[in-house]
């Protein structure tokens, strides 16, 4: 199988991840672990403007120009399809027309879970307003299919709770959607570590959208390289296709002919 | 006259204030911002005709960093 690009509402990118800019120290580790990465898409927050102080504060658009990478303006932090509509709307003005999207609707402060119902109400109303959604959703195999059929551009069911780091908790389900889907299928949310990328692209994945995994390790910069690494290496496993699993037939890798004898 | 934004309500000088000139007085000139007035968003292009009026609410928002 061919090691293709990711194509996602038309356009082509070489990486495979996406990554978050919040959580880090500041904006040149920021910078410094997004480079690392070599993600090409990036998830950005719209928020009120902080208004009469730190007015010459730089911004995170100067560390990261929307020139060079692709912008994911996301509705962090809404619990409602309303709210999350107009913070996209806002996002598509402030980035001049852009409308490729994150949309996560939240159900519940303490879990973040995604609440799935006005989640695909927001899905609805945006797809129909011209934006390219992609979607923050449960691993609900019947809901992923909805959000497709309504005509988002990509599917990202979560791996585990948002920044909880707690890996892929239902690898099945996972592989349900994959299957189902049309559409690129994102794990995003709940990855750990290297080996948890790794093993959201084996099961099949087109990718994986991460934030805290990489800002809340203890080296963010190290830990990106390590995700990038971790990406690709899990693509290419999935390409190559593993060995079918043996329980209780072992099979040596070297000949069983030509042994030395005692003499 | 008296402006909300981002929920706070602030005093100006004058009634004849655009979005352009509020911009100006805010310290935000250059800033990459999106507005909405009173619910509605406001395009950069319209910034400079865009009158203010007491009692007018406004939402300033910009890209931060998020997951």
């Amino acid at each position: 199988m061919m090691n293709q690009q990711l194509v996602i509402a038309g356009k082509s990118y070489h990486s495979r991840l996406l990554v978050g800019t919040g959580k880090y120290k500041d904006f040149s580790e920021t910078r410094a672990a997004i480079d690392a990465s070599g993600a090409q898409i990036i998830t950005v927050a719209i928020r009120r403007t902080n208004i009469g102080q730190n007015a010459g504060e730089p911004s995170l658009l100067e560390y990261l120009p929307p020139e060079e990478f692709t912008y994911l303006p996301n509705t962090a932090g809404c619990y409602s399809a309303d709210d999350a509509v107009r913070t996209l709307r806002l996002a598509r003005e402030l980035l001049d027309g852009h409308k490729l999207v994150k949309l996560e609707v939240l159900g519940d402060p303490k879990t973040l879970y995604p609440n799935v119902i006005e989640t695909i109400a927001a899905a609805k109303v945006l797809v129909k307003d011209g934006f390219d959604v992609m979607v923050y959703t449960s691993d609900d195999p019947i809901i992923a299919k909805q959000l497709e059929d309504i005509g988002c551009c990509a599917v990202m069911p979560l791996a585990s709770l948002i920044g909880s780091g707690m890996g892929i908790l239902n690898p099945w389900n996972l592989q349900i959607i994959i299957e189902n889907a049309k559409i690129p299928v994102l794990v995003d949310a709940g990855v750990g570590c290297a080996g948890d990328a790794a093993i959201a692209m084996e099961l099949g994945c087109d990718g994986v959208l991460m934030n805290t995994a990489i800002a809340a390790a203890r080296d963010p910069v190290l830990m990106a390289s390590a995700m990038k690494k971790a990406i690709e290496a899990g693509r290419e496993s999935y390409l190559a296709g593993r060995m079918p699993r043996k329980l209780y037939s072992a099979s040596p890798s070297s000949p069983t002919s030509g042994l030395i004898t005692a003499a | 006259m008296k402006i909300s934004i981002n929920g706070n309500t602030q005093q100006f000088d004058g009634d004849n204030m655009t979005i352009s000139a509020l911009v100006v007085t805010l310290n935000l000139t250059g800033k990459r911002l999106a507005i909405e007035k009173n619910g509605e968003i406001v395009p950069r292009s319209q910034f400079a005709e865009t009158k203010l009026k007491d009692g007018d609410k406004l939402e300033i928002v910009g890209a931060v960093g998020g997951g």
